[in-house]
């Protein structure tokens, strides 16, 4: 249970305010209702790229990190293709800085062209560290085209490739902030050892002269239904072979998402998973295996993914992976097996909220998703899907023409 | 009135940390049971850990892999047996094999704990190590290996502990796939009653503890049930620094190169390591670093560099890592020597320490989230025989230590003698 209370400014910036006496850290998170699936499709990687200018000083601040740190402050953000989140943590006392550092390049950033020529130049070393440079790295660099063929989830964060990133100028970048940096699409989120009056206060002084800009108004291409198996293959070098599954399931908000989750459960968390005792332990047919969802706010994928036993046939692999999936569509859960996963997201759940800037961040996020409250009601979200629910929704999901499968084989 | 928005708000020094101390049950076998009770949520931790035994180039594989088997079974029941066991009261167990020990730790609602700590007893005193689970084990961990073995960053690692340490201690040794073949059931089972034994382990309950979980863990572990007749005896390891001081792993596709060198130092227990951690923090330890202001925000060379002195039971080392663009790796070296350079040549000016010395308060303040957390402090001194005086120590040395001193300081242990080790491209 995370308590709030909520107001807005009038330049319509939501803020939440979470107090929590016991710690002496206060968090400030911002929350930017853009990610890489408002980019335009010639521009991908932008989102991305543009969080790490927030970092290169803003209209009427040379330095963003320096004065942070000078105060006892850590900072850091991240992009997913929904959203870019902000955030800083600070012991309590110099909140007043965080409010001062935020506000100030959500009114304006410096616009430098070295900050800009620095920063394509670190985003793309980033896309080789992580998706080049790696071995299995560019998985999602080719999954996702595969998955999506007209919504922009098509592309990855980091972006499609990195000429997108190093012909970004500083026009794109003027524009960007025009259209997604301003009050309306933002949502403040403030936690810690800090006071509700205190924050108004604070958010009316530093955040309320901002003017409040455009609201964003996304309209993005949606995914038109899949009728039919997709396959690629890649030939990679790759010590082992492997493989990717990709189904098309629905939103985060919707009422189906809690079953869909803890499908992703049932056959992968922990030692007693189906996928890892069958696959793994028993069959011996993987030496990795995996399934999730990728929790996304527009419709999303549940993916199962694995490494190959050297000297296992890649048809023989997937077909036990379909089996195990079958044996969900044709059987109904156990009891003993359904509380089992319950009480897992159960511990989560709990375990999770003794991190003061997880608690802030979901704040943050749920009230994107439409109310942050319901952060609250997540718990009996899940406690009150039936097995009869995880079947219907393991037979909607997994049908071989709303997958995709990515294989990769070894060169080596 | 026209808001400043050019001068920065007053701050406020930081002060008053508090460490909340564990307080300790002495149970009747002779483990020291340290608790510390400081949770609103009902959630709890509880870790065992274990010195680990006498390490052997033989087996060189044999301390990490009896950890990690731990769970793969037991007289009584399988290994699918004790997972779905733990899974389904939401518990988790995880188990940790490091230098110098190993660790069991099972995170737990309080109201399960009496369901879950037993499965925790029986796979401590208990496992067995099936031969069928130790072919799977073995595989899979060769298949891991031989996925990492592709990482720069990884083949770094790995190639610069070796060149520190040399092959003959746990802390510098090179695993290579066919050392899992050594492996056996018996050396494992060896391994697991010299090492997991009352003898040998300490247990640190942390979250919300009250007299119902310590009388639990108690009736559980406090017997002498499973002490062992022989103390655990470990000789100092063998270590030798490579007399060779640069190393190139060539990898022709590489995109990046990965860098890491350093040299060996000490460890926490060592007069000057904190003044040292200061030194560290102004060149690699935080994100505003000089290492990270020249190579990342000026130059673009990288995506992150950072450096770090580590502190090990019988050793110690500071060491620089990044993985850079494979056509600037040269430059990205040169520079890194210059920054070393510029730490011994000149004073540190105060500016900078001051914003050094509020930050790692600010970040030590900010490392103490919860029961957890204050666990974790505690661990970084009992292992080294240390008292809460060294954090007391800590915080006066980052308030305190001198441009002049650290300028000293950076003379005196960094001087030019490096190891180098680059993986991918020069």
């Amino acid at each position: 249970m995370i308590n709030f209370e909520r107001f807005t400014l009038d330049n319509g910036l939501r803020v939440l305010v979470h107090e929590d006496p016991a710690t002496p850290m206060a968090v400030l998170n911002v929350l930017y209702d853009v990610g890489a699936r408002d980019e335009d499709e010639h521009k991908t990687g932008f989102a991305h790229l543009f969080e790490h200018l927030m970092f290169g000083g803003s209209i009427n601040i040379p330095s963003y990190d320096e004065p942070l740190q000078r105060v006892g402050g850590e900072n850091n953000a991240f992009t997913t293709n929904d959203i870019t989140n902000y955030y800083i943590q600070v012991p309590a006392v110099n909140l007043e800085t965080a409010f001062w550092l935020e506000s100030d390049r959500m009114l304006s950033l410096a616009f430098s062209e070295k900050s800009l020529e620095v920063q394509r130049n670190v985003v793309c070393e980033e896309f080789k560290q992580r998706y080049l440079n790696q071995p299995y790295g560019d998985v999602w660099l080719n999954l996702r085209p595969l998955a999506f063929k007209t919504h922009p989830y098509k592309w990855a964060t980091i972006g499609k490739e990195l000429s997108h990133i190093e012909n970004a100028t500083l026009e794109d970048v003027k524009d960007f902030f025009a259209k997604h940096y301003n009050p309306q699409n933002a949502i403040l989120v403030v936690a810690g050892k800090v006071k509700l009056e205190e924050v108004k206060q604070l958010a009316e002084k530093w955040f309320g002269p901002i003017p409040s800009g455009q609201k964003y108004d996304r309209n993005l291409p949606q995914e038109q239904l899949q009728t039919e198996a997709r396959t690629q293959t890649i030939q990679a070098k790759v010590p082992l072979n492997a493989i990717y599954k990709a189904f098309h399931i629905g939103d985060r908000n919707q009422k189906e998402f809690y079953a869909t989750d803890l499908i992703s459960d049932l056959l992968s968390r922990g030692d007693s998973s189906r996928l890892y005792r069958s696959l793994v332990k028993e069959q011996q047919l993987f030496s990795e295996i995996n399934a999730y969802v990728s929790g996304d706010m527009d419709p999303g994928l549940f993916i199962v993914e694995g490494k190959l036993v050297n000297g296992v046939e890649m048809e023989q692999a997937e077909a036990a992976i379909e089996s195990e999936l079958n044996r969900l569509k044709n059987e109904q859960l156990q009891a003993d097996e359904l509380t089992k996963v319950k009480n897992k997201i159960e511990s989560t759940m709990v375990f999770s909220e003794l991190n003061l800037l997880d608690r802030a961040m979901n704040l943050a996020y749920f009230e994107l998703l439409g109310d942050a409250n319901n952060y609250n009601f997540e718990r009996e979200k899940y406690q009150a899907v039936t097995a009869s629910q995880i079947q219907e929704q393991a037979n909607k999901i997994f049908s071989s023409s709303n997958c995709s499968t990515l294989y990769y084989l070894s060169q080596n | 009135m026209i808001l400043d928005r050019k001068s920065e708000p007053q701050f406020k020094a930081i002060s008053n940390i508090k460490l909340i101390k564990p307080e300790v049950d002495k149970l009747k076998n002779g483990i020291s049971l340290y608790f510390i009770d400081a949770s609103e949520a009902d959630l709890v931790r509880v870790e065992f850990i274990f010195s680990n035994t006498q390490w052997s180039i033989d087996q060189p594989l044999v301390i990490g892999a009896t950890n990690s088997m731990l769970n793969e079974g037991t007289p009584h029941y399988t290994a699918s047996q004790l997972a779905d066991k733990i899974d389904f009261y939401g518990a988790f167990f995880q188990h940790e094999a490091g230098f110098d020990h190993s660790s069991v730790t099972l995170y737990s609602l309080n109201k399960h704990l009496k369901s879950t700590l037993p499965i925790i007893k029986e796979i401590i005193t208990e496992a067995c190590f099936p031969e069928q689970e130790l072919a799977t084990y073995v595989q899979n961990s060769k298949q891991k290996l031989q996925v990492n073995q592709q990482k720069n960053d990884f083949l770094a690692r790995k190639k610069f502990n070796q060149v520190l340490f040399g092959d003959h201690s746990y802390y510098g040794y090179n695993v290579q796939a066919e050392d899992y073949d050594k492996l056996s059931r018996e050396q494992l089972l060896g391994v697991r009653r010299k090492q997991y034994t009352a003898n040998n382990c300490t247990i640190i309950v942390s979250g919300k503890v009250k007299a119902e979980e310590r009388q639990l863990i108690t009736e559980l572990f406090g017997n002498e049930d499973w002490l062992s007749e022989e103390l655990l005896k470990v000789d100092q390891p063998l270590l030798k620094p490579s007399s060779t001081a640069k190393h190139l792993v060539e990898r022709p596709d590489a995109l990046q190169s990965a860098i890491r060198l350093g040299k060996p130092l000490f460890n926490k227990t060592h007069p000057d390591f904190q003044s040292m951690q200061v030194l560290n923090t102004v060149f690699g330890g935080y994100f505003g670093s000089r290492l990270m202001s020249n190579i990342r925000e000026d130059k673009g060379y990288t995506y992150g560099i950072g450096s770090a002195i580590v502190s090990l039971k019988d050793a110690g080392y500071f060491f620089v890592a990044t993985e850079v663009g494979a056509d600037v790796c040269s430059n990205a070296l040169t520079e890194i020597y210059k920054e070393i350079d510029i730490l011994k040549n000149n004073p540190i000016p105060e500016e900078e320490l001051s914003l050094v010395r509020n930050y790692m308060l600010g970040s030590f303040l900010g490392s103490l989230e919860n029961a957890f957390s204050h666990a974790d402090k505690f661990k970084g001194i009992l292992f080294y025989g240390l008292d809460y005086d060294y954090y007391d120590n800590f915080f006066e040395t980052v308030k305190t230590v001198t441009p002049q001193h650290l300028q000293e300081l950076a003379n005196k242990y960094l001087a030019d003698d490096f190891l180098e080790v680059v993986v991918g491209k020069k």
